[in-house]
This record gives C-alpha cells, sequence and structure tokens, in this order.
C-alpha cells in the first residue's frame, strides 16, 4: 500500500463507501427499520477496516509448519468477530425496540413517532 | 479553647431544643431565651481574654489541603460577636410579643432559623480566615431566607427572590474569585495584621481585588447591590430589627473591615481607596434622598439603613486609624440605634397597624414609650449627643480630618442634615400633631409589655454606649494597635 | 487472603458479571436482587481494596490469564481508575436497594430479574471500560454497558421511553463505531492494543495522519457517548423517561465513565504525541465546554418536567468536567476528575429523590391493580404543576432535593463547591480570568433553576387536602446516603482532592 492507485486500494474505497452510505441512511433516513439498516452497513465497514490489512494474498493462519511461510495476522480477525456479535447484538435489540415502538405508536415513522409525543407534551405541559 | 466552641455549640443545640419543643410555645420561648442568655455569657467570657491580649483560637478540621476551618478572635469579632449575642436576648423578648401579638404562623420554623442564624453570624465574627467567613457568610444568607419569606405571600416570595439573588449572585460572582485570587497569590486566607497580600503585588490588582471584595460582600449594601435590603423589609420585624439591623448587615460591614484591616493591610492600600470614598459618599447620600421620601416606615429605615452601613465603609476607605476605629464603633451604635427604631416599627404595627409615616400624627401621646425610644434611635442616626452615633461620628471625622479626606468630610456634613431632615419630622408629628380624626375611632394603648420592655432596654443602651463607650473603645483601639 | 488480594483486578468485573446470568437463571425478581446487590456489594468492596493498594503500590497492573502485556490483556488500575471504580461501584451498591422498592411500581413483577439481569451487566461493563488497559476491550465493554443501558432506558413505562431508548441506540452505536474506527487506525499504526503500549509507540509513529484520524474519531465518537454538548440529544430524553433507578445510576456513572476514557486516551495515549500538542484541541474543548455550561444551564431553567431539568442540568455540569481537562494542567485535571465524583454522587443523590417524588404522584393518582403497578397507563410525570407545595407532602425528599442543589451551585459547605473552587484556582492559575467570571456566571444560572424548585415546592400553595406522605424508607436511605456524601464531600475533601490530585499527577507526569 505504499504507492497510490484505484487497484491497490479497492477494499480501502468500498470501506469507505460503506461507511459514508450506512451514515447517510442512519442520519437521512426517517424509517425506524431503514436506520438499523444504516447502522449495519455502517458497522460492517468497520469491519471491512480492520480485516484488509490483516489479510494477506495467499496467506494462512499463523501455523508453525514449513509448508507455509505467508501468515495472515490473526488478530483482527478475532477482534472482528467480537465485533460481528456486538452488532448483531445491538441489531436484534434495535429490531426489538423497533417492534415495541410499532405497539406503542402504531408507526415507525420517526417524524409521526415525534408528532405524537409532542401531542402529548402539549396536554401535559400546563405552564407552573 | 474550649469556650470558643461553646459559642457554636450553643445556639445549634439551641435550635434542635426549640425544634424539639415546638408543640409547646411557652417552653419552645424559654429555650429560646436561655439559649440566647448562655450564648451572651458564653461569649462575654471571651471579652476579658481578648481584652487582655489573648485571641482564643479553634481549629476544626482541614476543608481543603492547607485551608481550614478555623477560628480566632481578635478585637473586632468580639465587638460583633458582643453585640450580636446580646442583642439577640432582647430581640428574643421582642418577637415573643410581635410573633404572638400577630399571631404569626410557622413559630417554631422562625425561631429555628433565628438560632441557627445567629450561629452563622457568630461563626463569621470569630472567623479564622477567608473561607470560614464564606462559608459561613453563604449559611446566614440561607438560613435568613426562611425569615424573610417567612409570610409565603407572593410580595414575601419576591422579596426573598431578589434577596437571595442579590446577596448569593455577589457572593459568588466576585467574593468567591476574591478568596480564591487571595488564597492563589497569598497562599494562605488566614487573617493576620496587616495584610497577606504579598509586598510586591501590582497596584491594579489590589484595586481590582479590593472591588471584588467591595461588591462581592453584598451584605454591606454598597450601591449599586443594595436592593436586597429594602427588599427584606417584608419579613416580620423582628428579623428586620435583629438580622437587618445588626446581625447579617453588620456581618456584610464586619467583613468589609476585616478584609481592609487584615487582608490588605492600611498601608497596603494607600491610594487605591479614592473611588470607594466617592462610592461610599453616593450611596450615603442617595440613600438618605430616598429614605427622605419613603412613606412607610420600615422602608425609610431600610434606606437609612443603607446609608449608614455606608458611613462604616467610608470610614474603613479612609484608612485613618481614627477612623477605623470610627467605623468599629459605628457597628456596635448603629446596631444599638436602628434596632431600637425597628423595635418601635414594629410596636407601632403591633398596637396600632400602622405602617406608614403620614399615619403617625399624634401617636406619641398613645404611645409614649415607643415614641421616646424612637427619638433616642433617631438621635443616634444623626449623630447628636447624649446618643451613642456621636462618638462615632467624632472618630469619624478626626480621621477624614487628619488624612485630609474632605470630601468625605462634606459627605458626613450633608448626610447628617439629611438624617435629621427625614427623622425628626416623625417624632415631631408623633408628639406635637393632634391625633387624625380616623386614628380618633381607633383607640390603642401601648404595645405588648415585650415588646416595650426590649425597645425601652436598647434605647437604654444606646443612651449608656454614649456615657460608658470604654469597653468597644478598647476593642476598637486594639484593632488598630495590633 | 494474599491470593485472593492479587486477584481483585479481576473479581472487580466478573463478580457482577456473573451475577448477570444467574439472575437470569434464578427468574426471580428477590433472589435476582439479591444475587446482583451481592456483586455490586462485592464489586465495591474490591474497589475499595485496589483504591487502598493503589494508594500503597501506585499502579497495579493484572495480567489476565498470565498472558503478559502486550500480547495479553493487562488490567491495570491507576489512581483515576481506581476513583472511578469507587464512583461506579459504590453508586450501585446504594441505588441497588433502592430499586427494590422503587422498580415495584414502574416495572411489571414477572420482569423484575431481567432488570437486575441488565443492572449487573451495565455494571459489569462499565467496571469493565474503567480498569482495561486493553483499546480493544474498553470497546467491548463499552457496547456491554451500553446494550444493557438501552434495555434499562426501554423499561421506563412511558412510550417515550422506547422512542429515547431507540435513539439513545442509534447515536450510541454511531459513537461505539467511531471508537473502534480510531482503534483500528491505532492498530494500523502501531501494531498494539495496550494502551500504555500505544502510547510509548505513538511517539516514534512519523505518518501522522491516520493518528490524526484515529484522534478525531476517537474523541467524536467518546464525546457522544459523554453528552458533550453539541452531542447530547439523546440525554435528556433518555433521562427523563428512565426508572427513575436508572436515571441515577446513569447519571451518577455513564457519562462520566465516558468522560474517563476520554482522559485516558488524550493523556495516556496521545499525550505524548506531537500532533497532540500541535492541534488546538484544548481550545476547541474549552470553547465547547463553556457552549454547554451557559446554553444547557440555560434550557434547563425553562423546563417543566423535574427529570428534565436535571438532565439538562447535567448536561451542563458535564461541561465543567471537561472545561478542567481543556486547561491541561494538574490543578485542571485534578478538578475535572474532581467534579466528575461530586457531580456524581450530587446528580444521584437529586434522581433518587425524584425517584420518590414521581413514586407519590403515581400512588395518588391510581388505585393500584394486582400486580402492584397501577392502572393508569402512563404515570404522572413530575412536573412543576403537579409539584405545588411539595414541600408539606415530602418534607424531607424536598430538603434532600435542595441540599444537592446547594452543591449544584457549588454553595460553600457542599461537594459541588470544591470542584468549583479547584476549577477557578486552574483558571487563574493559567490566567484565564475571562474563564474565571464564566464559571461564576454560569453558577448564577444553577442558582435558577435550583430555585424554581424551591419556590414551587415551598411556597406554592398544596392542592387541598393534602397529607404528609413521605417516600418509602427503601427510597429514602439510599437517597439520603448520597445527600449526606455530598455534604460530607464538601467539608472532608481529604479523600477525594487527595485521590483526584495524585490522579492528575500520574496521569500528567505519565504524558509529559
Amino acid at each position: 500500500m505504499s504507492s497510490g492507485g484505484l487497484p491497490e486500494h479497492f477494499s480501502y474505497i468500498v470501506t469507505v463507501f460503506l461507511m459514508v452510505a450506512g451514515l447517510f441512511i442512519v442520519i437521512a433516513r426517517g424509517n425506524l427499520i431503514k436506520k438499523l439498516v444504516g447502522l449495519s452497513v455502517f458497522q460492517t465497514s468497520v469491519y471491512l477496516l480492520y480485516i484488509t490489512p490483516g489479510k494477506l494474498l495467499g496467506g494462512t493462519a499463523p501455523i508453525l509448519s514449513p509448508q507455509f511461510t505467508v501468515y495472515s495476522n490473526p488478530l483482527p480477525h478475532v477482534l472482528i468477530l467480537t465485533a460481528i456479535v456486538v452488532g448483531v447484538a445491538t441489531l436484534a435489540l434495535g429490531l426489538a425496540l423497533a417492534v415495541r415502538i410499532k405497539e406503542a405508536y402504531g408507526t415507525i415513522e420517526e417524524d409521526e413517532i415525534t408528532a405524537a409525543d409532542n401531542a402529548v407534551q402539549d396536554v401535559e405541559g400546563v405552564k407552573s | 479553647m474550649s469556650v470558643l466552641a461553646f459559642a457554636f455549640v450553643i445556639p445549634l443545640l439551641g435550635a434542635v431544643g426549640i425544634a424539639l419543643t415546638g408543640k409547646w410555645p411557652n417552653l419552645r420561648e424559654s429555650v429560646t431565651l436561655a439559649t440566647a442568655v448562655l450564648l451572651f455569657g458564653t461569649v462575654l467570657q471571651l471579652l476579658e481574654p481578648v481584652l487582655a491580649g489573648a485571641r482564643p483560637e479553634l481549629v476544626l478540621f482541614e476543608i481543603l489541603p492547607g485551608l481550614a476551618i478555623a477560628f480566632k478572635v481578635e478585637p473586632l469579632g468580639m465587638l460583633f460577636g458582643l453585640i450580636a449575642s446580646g442583642l439577640w436576648i432582647v430581640n428574643s423578648v421582642y418577637s415573643i410579643g410581635y410573633m404572638r401579638g400577630n399571631d404569626e404562623k410557622h413559630q417554631t420554623r422562625f425561631y429555628v432559623c433565628f438560632a441557627l442564624s445567629l450561629a452563622s453570624a457568630l461563626a463569621i465574627a470569630f472567623a479564622g480566615n477567608l473561607l470560614t467567613l464564606f462559608l459561613f457568610y453563604e449559611v446566614l444568607t440561607l438560613m435568613t431566607y426562611p425569615l424573610v419569606t417567612h409570610a409565603g405571600t407572593d410580595k414575601a416570595r419576591a422579596g426573598g427572590r431578589t434577596y437571595l439573588a442579590i446577596l448569593m449572585g455577589t457572593s459568588i460572582l466576585f467574593l468567591l474569585p476574591a478568596v480564591i485570587y487571595v488564597w492563589h497569590v497569598a497562599g494562605t486566607t488566614d487573617f493576620t495584621a496587616g495584610g497577606i497580600l504579598p509586598a510586591g503585588t501590582d497596584s491594579g490588582a489590589v484595586s481590582v481585588l479590593l472591588a471584588l471584595f467591595m461588591f462581592g460582600i453584598g451584605k454591606a449594601a454598597l450601591m449599586p447591590f443594595h436592593r436586597w435590603l429594602p427588599a427584606a423589609m417584608v419579613a416580620p420585624t423582628p428579623v428586620s430589627a435583629l438580622l437587618h439591623a445588626v446581625a447579617v448587615v453588620k456581618a456584610g460591614v464586619f467583613s468589609v473591615v476585616k478584609v481592609v484591616v487584615y487582608v490588605f493591610g492600611l498601608d497596603q492600600l494607600a491610594g487605591a481607596t479614592d473611588w470607594l470614598v466617592a462610592l461610599a459618599g453616593f450611596t450615603i447620600v442617595a440613600a438618605s434622598i430616598v429614605a427622605l421620601h419613603a412613606d412607610n416606615l420600615k422602608r425609610r429605615l431600610a434606606y437609612s439603613t443603607v446609608s449608614q452601613l455606608s458611613y462604616v465603609i467610608l470610614a474603613a476607605a479612609i484608612l485613618a486609624p481614627l477612623s477605623v476605629i470610627g467605623a468599629a464603633l459605628h457597628i456596635a451604635a448603629h446596631a444599638l440605634g436602628k434596632i431600637t427604631l425597628f423595635f418601635a416599627a414594629g410596636s407601632i404595627y403591633t398596637a396600632a397597624h400602622k405602617t406608614e409615616v403620614s399615619q403617625l400624627d399624634g401617636i406619641g401621646r398613645r404611645m409614649p414609650w415607643t415614641m421616646a425610644a424612637f427619638g433616642i434611635g433617631a438621635l443616634s442616626m444623626i449623630g447628636l449627643p447624649p446618643a451613642a452615633g456621636f462618638i462615632s461620628k467624632w472618630y469619624l471625622v478626626s480621621g477624614a480630618m487628619s488624612q485630609g479626606a474632605w470630601l468625605a468630610l462634606f459627605v458626613v456634613l450633608l448626610s447628617t442634615l439629611l438624617n435629621a431632615a427625614y427623622f425628626l419630622p416623625i417624632v415631631y408629628r408623633a408628639f406635637f400633631r393632634p391625633l387624625s380624626a380616623e386614628a380618633e375611632h381607633h383607640p390603642h394603648g401601648e404595645a405588648p409589655l415585650p415588646i416595650v420592655i426590649a425597645l425601652t432596654f436598647t434605647a437604654f443602651g444606646t443612651l449608656a454606649l454614649f456615657f460608658f463607650p470604654d469597653v468597644p473603645l478598647a476593642l476598637a483601639q486594639q484593632l488598630v494597635k495590633s | 487472603m494474599s491470593s485472593l488480594s492479587a486477584h481483585l483486578p479481576a473479581l472487580q468485573v466478573v463478580l457482577p458479571l456473573l451475577s448477570a446470568p444467574f439472575a437470569v437463571l434464578l427468574r426471580h425478581g428477590g433472589f435476582a436482587f439479591g444475587i446482583v446487590t451481592a456483586g455490586a456489594w462485592a464489586a465495591f468492596a474490591c474497589a475499595i481494596g485496589l483504591w487502598l493498594q493503589t494508594g500503597e503500590a501506585g499502579i497495579i497492573s493484572y495480567h489476565i490469564g498470565s498472558w503478559p502485556p502486550p500480547w495479553g490483556i493487562e488490567y491495570r488500575v491507576d489512581r483515576l481508575a481506581s476513583f472511578v471504580l469507587l464512583l461506579v461501584s459504590g453508586t450501585a451498591a446504594i441505588v441497588l436497594p433502592y430499586s427494590r422498592a422503587s422498580i415495584e411500581h414502574e416495572i411489571p413483577r414477572e420482569l423484575h430479574y431481567l432488570y437486575y439481569a441488565m443492572f449487573g451487566l451495565c455494571l459489569a461493563g462499565l467496571l469493565g471500560i474503567t480498569i482495561t488497559g486493553d483499546a480493544f476491550n474498553v470497546f467491548v465493554f463499552l457496547e456491554i454497558s451500553s446494550l444493557s443501558t438501552y434495555v434499562l432506558i426501554a423499561l421506563g413505562r412511558d412510550r417515550r421511553a422506547l422512542a429515547a431508548s431507540y435513539r439513545y441506540l442509534i447515536m450510541g452505536t454511531i459513537g461505539a463505531t467511531f471508537f473502534v474506527i480510531g482503534i483500528g487506525f491505532l492498530y494500523l499504526m502501531t501494531g498494539t492494543l495496550n494502551i500504555v503500549d500505544l502510547g510509548e509507540r505513538l511517539r516514534t509513529v512519523e505518518d501522522s495522519r491516520p493518528v490524526l484520524a484515529a484522534l478525531a474519531f476517537i474523541t467524536v465518537g467518546v464525546s457522544l457517548k459523554l453528552a458533550l454538548f453539541p452531542l447530547h440529544q439523546w440525554l435528556p430524553n433518555a433521562y427523563t423517561y428512565a426508572p427513575s433507578a436508572v436515571t441515577a445510576f446513569l447519571a451518577a456513572t455513564a457519562t462520566k465513565v465516558s468522560v474517563y476514557v476520554l482522559i485516558r486516551f488524550w493523556f495516556s495515549v496521545f499525550g505524548e504525541t506531537l500532533i497532540f500538542e500541535k492541534l488546538p484541541l484544548p481550545q476547541i474543548l474549552l470553547l465547547l465546554s463553556l457552549a454547554a455550561m451557559f446554553a444547557a444551564s440555560f434550557i434547563a431553567i425553562f423546563q417543566d418536567n423535574l427529570k428534565r431539568l436535571f438532565a439538562y442540568s447535567s448536561v451542563g455540569q458535564i461541561g465543567y468536567i471537561t472545561l478542567g481537562m481543556s486547561f491541561d494542567s494538574v490543578n485542571g485535571l485534578g478538578a475535572a476528575i474532581l467534579h466528575l465524583f461530586n457531580h456524581g454522587i450530587t446528580k444521584a443523590a437529586i434522581f433518587l429523590l425524584i425517584g420518590g417524588v414521581v413514586l407519590g404522584l403515581a400512588k395518588n393518582s391510581a388505585v393500584p391493580n394486582s400486580r402492584g403497578v397501577p392502572a393508569g397507563a402512563v404515570p404522572p410525570a413530575p412536573t412543576f404543576d403537579r409539584l405545588a407545595g411539595l414541600a408539606k407532602r415530602m418534607p424531607l425528599t424536598c430538603f434532600g432535593i435542595v441540599l444537592a442543589g446547594l452543591s449544584l451551585i457549588g454553595v460553600p459547605g457542599t461537594a459541588g463547591f470544591v470542584s468549583k473552587w479547584y476549577l477557578i484556582l486552574a483558571a487563574m492559575e493559567a490566567g484565564q480570568f475571562w474563564i474565571v467570571a464564566a464559571i461564576l456566571l454560569s453558577s448564577l444560572l444553577a442558582i435558577a433553576y435550583v430555585w424554581r424548585f424551591v419556590e414551587v415546592a415551598y411556597f406554592k400553595p398544596a392542592p387541598e387536602g393534602t397529607t404528609k406522605q413521605e417516600a418509602p424508607l427503601g427510597l429514602l436511605i439510599p437517597a439520603w446516603l448520597l445527600v449526606i456524601g455530598t455534604i460530607w464531600f464538601g467539608l472532608d475533601t481529604s479523600f477525594t482532592v487527595g485521590t483526584a490530585t495524585e490522579a492528575a499527577l500520574q496521569l500528567v507526569k505519565a504524558g509529559r
């Protein structure tokens, strides 16, 4: 990765694209499920960010044996395994919350939820 | 020094006792009186050693590394402590008559807060360093807040808001940074004769620091931070009398004198106080003019207090040893005179339910004791013999002459005339005008006996201080010598 | 015993972590309460032990599985970590007994064991963040605590709790992902994840662009979690609608631990790199802190819901903590650490007391049904119109809120005063007198919002037929323990100031 050029940086470009796209979806979409999809894409980009530099083409797991000379770094892989678990848990919890919100509000559109909340506050917010 | 500890323990225990005996008013008031008497006795025990040159100390614990809650009795604090604790006895007698005579509510809370306020006032009087002083200065504000808003009405609440906003605002905004700055440059906040600021402190910094202290001590009611004092007049009269003529406001000017003498030192300040002389002079005159136009009696007294407090600041700002003696004496003289005046105002309210000066025609014939006492208090305010105010003014004027402070002299002269102009007509009205037609139909006599006893006593005190000023004078002279 | 004390760093996290699955397996509110509380108290005991040990031995380094760092995961306890451990585990030890009485009316009884399980996880996560010396481990524990926090907030009975929790989940996950991106860059540049090792190796890294990116990602990510103005939007709703005990626990610990992470990365990891010296980071932090102190406190004044009022106050108070950090001096950092602790216990006390108020309102508004949960769908919020004359109904609760409120203002004799003292001292040392003025002016805003409560509670006439109805002792005792704490640490500061100063010295010495 010393010199520039599209092919060499291909995976980084994908990473950055996923990162920005995911973040954009989270911010721009009002649908709670779509937001979670965006969040997942965003998190996935991080997996790539870690794995890419750790993986060498033709490299194997670091097993000490004369026939293997090129190893991939196992640590990023292990780390990302943990990160994937975290991502799955976050997604599951987010979806569960979306279900509960649907039950409570009857919608999963953010602006409608905000409108419903404001309506309640107007009733409640009697000035002291 | 265990006697010193008792000066704080007694009122605290008293407060607990009052709270516990709240269901039995007679017992509760007995506890209040007993606490006040015991406290005065304790403070009195400190007097002899202090006059002999001892400085009893008490260090409680370190609140910050190197900064302890510490007490040290020096002459000025001794004087303030004596006045506050002594007048508390009289005020308690008066309170009993007033609170019962007017059927006030929440009397237990009233007496508890009063005892706690006194404890804080004594802690200020005996504070050994700036941090202790600041701590109890704030505690005093908080403890008197329930007293100011005692009535619980919207007016009381508004008054309480002004009271708290100004006192707390100025102390946090100006006094706190001043204290921290002293600690920052001097490495100590202990009150030390001659000042603690390092010798080479920049004169600009000294000026700014002085301004921070003067405006930060909002209780001294230097204009433009005087509005809390009239606002606090919504409180029941005993509160106005003891706290807003004695404990709270005196805690303010006491702190001013203490800071000038023990933090800056008179020499360090030379040349830095011209603006303070002018501002104090302006406060004296402006407040007197407002008082002149105030028809409400308590409001007139409040502005008179604002004006008289600035006498003390003026005297301290002149920086002459004689005027500093005058400042210390004026703390005592004004306390006795003003508490008499407030007692009289409360007495009139209790007996005749009158609050305005214009309603007082001929009242002296129905309430001779009250109005005679009022007259004596007024003499002291104006500074005429044979009242105590004359002595303090004498020293103030001598100090001003020795320094050639002509502006101060002019202010004192002018304000004396103004004082006479707003106090003497009241006395004249009370004794020489005929009763108004409306008052003819509402017969009333003197106020309840405890009230009359109390105000007679303080009126005598005002006279006695003129004839026997030895003890306060000795204390004040020690203050300058040390 | 000696072998036990050698393993305190591991036990510190493992005990509360283990209590959570047990709580789930037991499936019984009472048993779950017992085991999680025991876990929290054990963690508190560990924290005390560690505090004593760091006092004697300085920094403790514990190698998980005996793998030496930088290869294995290291648990590293310095003075700062032990201080934060004490705050977190101590708050948990006090809030858990409080939960017993408070969630009875907020959470359906059959879900209680899950509440305790989540609480145990959250506690373990926060303790783990504090104690670990491994950067990726910080992320893992951060997510453990965050995920359980989202659940805890969603347990609030108002449906807005769900929306608040969701919003927090989105913001929190973005923050955590930013953080892990930053860690990724650091790992790419240095090949290590150990925090001490990172700090040493970063000194020799020449290509500074990825390090700069790492710093940016980590700072922004953690700032989201610590609710640094203007990244605080998730906080007010989350605090307002979460169950009372959860609000109190989070206010005292979650944001504080995030501040700890920021301090740790700034001073222990980036402190020695050149880019850190060249960047105007302290200045940026200073401006954001000032904005928080003024804007958030100002917004707080106009809130009608008491919980939301103090939530905004939290955002403002976090500004004081980060302000202390921005001075980049021993006294400034000490003030930040001190305020982190002092504000933690003060705010916890306030939110615990408000929990009692909420409970009282719920009891008044509806008849409890068989499940012990009032029948009304949404419990009445503690808005000011419902609090008129509250002092008559709940004198002890109100008095406690006032005392803790004085600490928020910084009245002498309270913990808040001590931190403000050091903050101002640090500003004076730096010669920044306009910051002194700003600190003092913003304190006045605190007077305004605290006094709004005082006037409503003490002066507004109570509704007809009001009788004294104090919060149950199960709520009052824990809350008042913390109130007494705020007074105690305002008068006897040897523990707080001493530890904070030592911690700041350790950090700055290691960094320079």
